[in-house]
């Protein structure tokens, strides 16, 4: 072990970005780049990766959608039924998970309950070959840099939620692994840690010179804490990209719902979208494009009407029915169907002198300057 | 909570009462489990009890009994936890069949396991003749006889205690343990083994306590010989047929040995925490 390894702080600016030696030499490459096909039953996962040092990538899907999968595959924990898996260069998917260079914060942490925190992040560096010492004094530097030099000696049972996740996360780093893996970080916390330890978990991760992915269903955790977003439905990938761009352009209904727009599939003539699966609705939009389409807009630029709106400068105007409304924080979400499924938010106030309840008719319009089409 | 609460306090009163055709039954049930131990401490000849208790036989008997058994329960954790590790965690071929054979001593009698132990390890057995013209080693009618006999007939329950325990422990502690670069050994030694250790050691005690009560097997395959090959038990029988009275002594010992052990180890195991 050198010194540069024993020392995390040293490490991470002695290898910052990647080096620009390596790159276009495809046969030493920094990061990861792989391929992951496992097939289980009538379940098949295939999925592309890549990413370079310093990335944190989001995995992001519905449950069962394959996400968690390909993190065990990743380390080493499921076997590639096809596929490559390279990291840095270094062809990994026949090395057992134990040779790997990789680190797992699993999603209920398995903090091994009989060992005390500090004893936790030391298992990984003693595997390694360090002295009880060693990997001691490794082990309390890394609890020091989570703020949790006070709760070494405590069992896991006696950590709370996000202590715990700081403990698993300094035992997966604490082996310098060069690719992070993280399952649903932040499923196992109550709304309010949630919040400060997702703060902490991106502090750490900006810190983290490797490869980090994780897997999540929360848009919002995706968001915060990766810079690239992989969107994986039913084992495929369906969406990839930069978190902001798959906000404004979501392409399926899972993205769209995500994160929190309304979103319809149709054919394009000018400023007018005809929507797929619809008795030849139309929605008129502000982009003027030509065959197959995207339309999106968010529920709070859907206005309700109890009556047939007059004058109103609205193009796109629907005859609809309430199925269910939902408080959204402030704001009330109403679930529509008719001749446009919809989903509309509403103040509480606006809510209750249109006397909204499942089953009343009205009407919804949305301004064409609020839509945003996109070819599909 | 509230409904037990209630069946406590309501049991004074003439509705909690439990009803007479399973009443009855079951404090019959009770009377036939307890009735025996009373008639053997009412029976005890308590007066000479300590004449019968320090004659040199008795702890001769008991000596070899308890380092018998404990031996034997030591065998049975060397290679019974691994064995109850491979049925838990390894899939392979025939892993049904394995575990019946391995409970099969469970439900055997005690001397066909004898006789069965003779016809391998006896000095003419299909692997004993072996032992006997390569080492000179000779197990049966010798003290590693009875830990041997001992074993065959206890480590099933240990097999299956730590079988249990390890199918409930969670198989994900030992992936953990992979990511960070343990061998699978490893992670055996340094997760799973912490993480099972309560019912290795309530297997332990079973074993433990089966072995020290062992007789068909014992007195099948390592013979009746004072000082090598009695067990307490053995002593017990042939006691009864000469003097009675000693008998009943060295069953109060055994009970009292029971007794400390179940008393010793049911807080720290026995009970669900």
């Amino acid at each position: 072990m050198t010194d540069i390894e024993k020392n995390p702080k040293v490490r991470q600016s002695a290898i910052g970005a990647p080096s620009p030696a390596h790159e276009g030499t495809d046969a030493r490459r920094e990061g990861l780049d792989a391929r992951l096909v496992v097939e289980r039953g009538s379940f098949r996962l295939d999925v592309a990766l890549t990413a370079a040092p310093g990335d944190v990538v989001a995995l992001l899907g519905p449950n069962g959608a394959g996400k968690t999968t390909a993190l065990r595959a990743l380390a080493g924990l499921v076997p590639l039924t096809d596929g490559h898996l390279r990291l840095d260069g270094t062809e990994l998917d026949r090395t057992p998970p134990e040779s790997r260079p990789v680190g797992v914060v699993f999603q209920d942490y398995l903090l091994f309950p009989h060992l005390t925190a500090l004893d936790n992040v030391a298992f990984g560096p003693r595997c390694h070959g360090a002295t009880k010492a060693q990997a001691r004094a490794q082990a309390a530097e890394w609890l020091e840099r989570m703020d949790l030099a006070a709760h070494a000696g405590a069992k896991p049972r006696r950590l709370s939620g996000g202590q715990a996740q700081r403990v698993a996360l300094a035992r997966a780093l604490a082996t310098h692994p060069r690719l992070l893996l993280l399952d649903e970080p932040l499923a196992a916390l109550d709304a309010r840690t949630r919040l400060d330890v997702r703060a902490q978990l991106r502090h750490h991760l900006a810190d983290f010179e490797a490869v980090a992915v994780l897997v999540t269903h929360d848009p919002l955790d995706a968001m915060v804490l990766a810079d690239h977003l992989v969107v994986i439905e039913d084992g495929r990938i369906v969406q990839e990209g930069t978190p902001a761009d798959i906000a404004r352009h979501p392409r399926t209904d899972y993205i769209a719902h995500l994160v929190g727009l309304n979103l319809y599939r149709g054919q394009a003539e000018g400023h007018t979208v005809r929507v797929d699966d619809t008795s030849s609705v139309t929605i008129t939009t502000t982009e003027a494009l030509t065959g197959p389409a995207f339309v999106a807009f968010p529920p709070s630029a859907v206005t309700l009407h109890r009556d047939r709106p007059t004058g109103s400068s609205a193009r796109n105007l629907w005859r609809c029915e309430v199925a269910g409304l939902e408080t959204h924080g402030d704001q009330i979400r109403a679930a529509l169907t008719g001749e446009l499924p919809l989903a509309a938010d509403l103040t509480t106030v606006a809510a209750a002198e249109l006397d909204l309840r499942p089953g009343a008719a009205v009407w919804a319009t949305v301004k064409a300057a609020q839509t945003h089409a996109y070819p599909a | 909570m509230t409904s037990s609460w209630r069946g406590g306090q309501g049991s004074r009163g003439a509705r909690g009462g439990a009803p007479l055709p399973l009443l009855l039954p079951a404090l019959i049930g009770l009377a036939f489990l307890v009735l025996p131990l009373v008639a053997l401490l009412i029976r005890a000849p308590w007066r000479s009890m300590p004449d019968l208790l320090t004659s040199t036989e008795v702890w001769q008997a008991l000596q070899l009994s308890l380092v018998c058994a404990t031996a034997a329960t030591a065998v049975s954790l060397v290679i019974g936890v691994p064995l109850a590790w491979l049925l838990a965690r390894v899939e392979f071929p025939g892993r049904g069949l394995v575990r019946a054979l391995v409970t099969l001593p469970l439900v055997l009698p005690p001397v066909v396991g004898g006789v069965a132990l003779l016809m391998a390890l006896g000095r003419n057995g299909v692997v004993g003749q072996w032992l006997d013209s390569w080492f000179g080693i000779t197990l049966p009618f010798t003290t590693a006889g009875v830990v041997v006999a001992e074993a065959f007939v206890a480590m099933p329950f240990l097999v299956i205690s730590v079988e249990g325990t390890l199918r409930a422990a969670d198989p994900r502690y030992e992936e953990a343990a992979t990511t960070l670069g343990a061998s699978r050994f490893t992670a055996f030694r340094r997760v799973t083994l912490p993480l099972i250790a309560p019912g290795i050691a309530a297997g332990a005690v079973l074993a433990w306590a089966r072995a020290l009560g062992e007789f068909g097997a014992t007195i099948t395959f390592a013979g009746n010989f004072p000082g090598r090959t009695q067990t307490m038990p053995l002593a017990v029988y042939l006691a009864l047929q000469s003097d009675p009275e000693a008998a009943i002594a060295l069953s109060l010992v055994l009970l009292a040995v029971s007794i400390a052990v179940l008393a010793g180890l049911r807080d720290r195991w026995m009970t669900p925490s």
